[in-house]
C-alpha cells in the first residue's frame, strides 16, 4: 500500500486533531524528503523519479503554464497541478518496481507525450 | 442483418470483417417491443471515430484525404445505414481557438457529403478539452444527449469536456434520471469517446469516474457501449456489458502497454491506411444480437 494525501487534507486534519497519529498516516516531519516536480507543456521535470521502499517523501508539484494532472495508476497516486499553487502528495512507497506516471488532464497537442517513470528500489 | 444485405456484402467484396464473439444478446420482451412500445426492427448504423481533422505528420501522410475516403466508402454501401455516429476527436487539437473553429467547420463540410443525413456526433478531448466544449457546441450542439431509434434507447455521453476526463456529478445525475425512466430489460446503446472502464490508465485510456456510469448501467440487462479514443478495435466486458472500441481514421495506436510510449504506429507505405477503418453495427433485433463488421480504408 502506498499512502498519499493532499496538503489541504493534511492541514485540515492537523487543525482538527492537533497532531499525532491518524490511523496509518504518520505526520510529516522535517526529515521527510521533499522532491520538487515541475511541469510545463508537455513535460514533467524531472520525469524519472527514484524512491526507496518504506522511506516517506513529499512529492511537491507546480506548473509553469496550464493545469496538469499527475497520476501513477498502479500506486493509486494522483493530484491536480494547478497554476499558482503548490500541490503535495505524501508518499510511503511499499512496492518495488517501475511505475509509469502520466498527465491525466488534457493540456494540448503534446499531452499524449507527457509521462514519466517512478522507480521504487529496496 | 437481412440475407439480401449479407449477400451484397459478400458479393461486393467490401472487405468487412465480422466480429463474431462476445455479441450482445438483446432480451426482447414478450411482445418484442422496447420500453417505448416501438416495434423492434432490424437496422444498421455506422460508427466512425477519431478522424483528427487538421492533423499532419509522418503517421499519416494522407491525412488530408483519409476522412474523405471514409465518407466515400460509407456512401458506396449499397444499402445506406439508418444513421452515422462519430465517436469523438473529430478534429486534432490546437491551442488557437480560431484554428479550432476552422477545423470543426471543415470537418462539418466534409461529412456533409455523407448520403445518410442522420449524422450524430460526440466530442473527443481533442475537440473539447481545452475550451470545455465551447467551440464544439457552436457547431454540433449538446455534448451529451439521448435519442430513440427502432426500439433502442441511445445515450451519448461526454467524458472529455472536463479536461480531467470526468463525466462529472451533473452528467451522472442526468444519466441516472434518464435510466430511471427505462425498464430493466430496455435495449440500451451508449456512445462515449473514452473507455468507461480502466483500459490502461498509464496511457490515459480511462474515464476517471467511468465506474460510476457503469454502476448505473449494470442493473440494465441489455447495454452495449461503443467508444473510440484508443485508435484500434478492442472488446471488453464489464460484467454483462460489452464495450467495443473502434478504429481511428488518422493513425493506429499500439496495444496497451506493448511499447514504452503510446506513440502512433508508423505509416506503412507498402500498406497505406493499414489499421484504419470504420465499423458497421447491425442491430439484429429479432435475432437478439448485434453484429459488428470492420471495414478498412482503401487506397483507391
Amino acid at each position: 500500500m502506498t499512502w498519499q494525501r493532499d496538503t489541504g487534507l493534511w492541514l485540515g486534519l492537523l487543525a482538527l486533531l492537533g497532531g499525532g497519529v491518524i490511523g496509518a498516516y504518520v505526520f510529516a516531519t522535517p526529515a521527510e524528503q521533499v522532491i520538487k516536480i515541475g511541469s510545463k507543456k508537455f513535460e514533467f521535470i524531472p520525469n524519472q523519479l527514484t524512491l526507496k521502499k518504506g522511506v516517506p517523501v513529499i512529492l511537491q508539484f507546480t506548473t509553469q503554464d496550464v493545469m496538469m494532472g499527475f497520476n501513477v495508476p498502479e500506486l493509486g497516486l494522483r493530484t491536480d497541478i494547478i497554476p499558482g499553487q503548490v500541490r503535495e502528495l505524501h508518499v510511503v512507497p511499499n512496492k518495488i518496481g517501475n511505475f509509469a506516471f502520466v498527465c491525466d488532464v488534457f493540456c494540448g497537442a503534446g499531452h499524449e507525450d507527457m509521462n514519466g517513470m517512478l522507480t521504487v528500489v529496496e | 442483418m437481412n440475407k439480401k444485405r449479407r449477400d451484397f456484402l459478400r458479393l461486393a467484396g467490401l472487405g468487412g470483417v465480422v466480429f463474431a464473439s462476445g455479441l450482445n444478446r438483446f432480451a426482447l420482451g414478450a411482445e418484442g417491443k422496447s420500453y417505448s412500445g416501438a416495434m423492434a426492427e432490424d437496422f444498421y448504423f455506422v460508427q466512425l471515430s477519431d478522424t483528427h481533422w487538421g492533423f499532419s505528420g509522418p503517421p499519416n501522410p494522407e491525412a488530408k484525404s483519409t476522412l474523405k475516403k471514409a465518407v466515400a466508402a460509407v456512401n458506396s454501401l449499397s444499402e445506406q445505414p439508418d444513421f452515422v455516429m462519430f465517436t469523438g476527436d473529430l478534429t486534432h487539437t490546437t491551442d488557437d481557438p480560431k484554428e479550432r473553429r476552422k477545423r470543426l467547420a471543415e470537418f462539418r463540410t466534409i461529412v456533409a457529403d455523407l448520403k445518410v443525413k442522420q449524422v450524430r456526433f460526440i466530442p473527443g478531448e481533442h475537440d473539447a478539452s481545452l475550451d470545455k466544449g465551447e467551440a464544439y457546441q457552436e457547431f454540433f450542439g449538446n455534448t451529451h444527449y439521448t435519442f430513440d431509434h427502432k426500439g433502442i434507447h441511445f445515450i451519448a455521453l461526454d467524458n472529455v469536456s472536463d479536461p480531467g476526463s470526468q463525466l462529472g456529478a451533473e452528467q451522472l445525475a442526468w444519466l441516472e434520471g434518464d435510466l430511471k425512466a427505462l425498464s430493466k430489460d430496455a435495449k440500451i446503446v451508449v456512445f462515449t469517446h473514452r473507455p468507461l472502464f480502466d483500459l490502461y490508465p498509464q496511457w490515459d485510456w480511462a474515464t476517471r469516474d467511468g465506474a460510476k456510469a457503469v454502476e448505473l448501467l449494470l442493473p440494465y440487462k441489455n447495454v452495449t457501449v461503443f467508444y473510440g479514443h484508443i485508435h484500434q478495435e478492442h472488446h471488453h466486458m464489464t460484467g454483462h456489458i460489452p464495450h467495443h472500441a473502434a478504429k481511428s481514421l488518422i493513425f493506429p495506436l499500439p496495444l496497451a502497454g506493448s511499447q514504452p510510449k503510446r506513440a502512433p504506429l508508423p505509416w506503412d507505405a507498402a500498406q497505406p491506411f493499414k489499421g484504419l477503418g470504420f465499423r458497421e453495427v447491425d442491430a439484429e433485433v429479432k435475432q437478439n444480437k448485434f453484429e459488428l463488421k470492420e471495414f478498412p480504408i482503401k487506397e483507391a
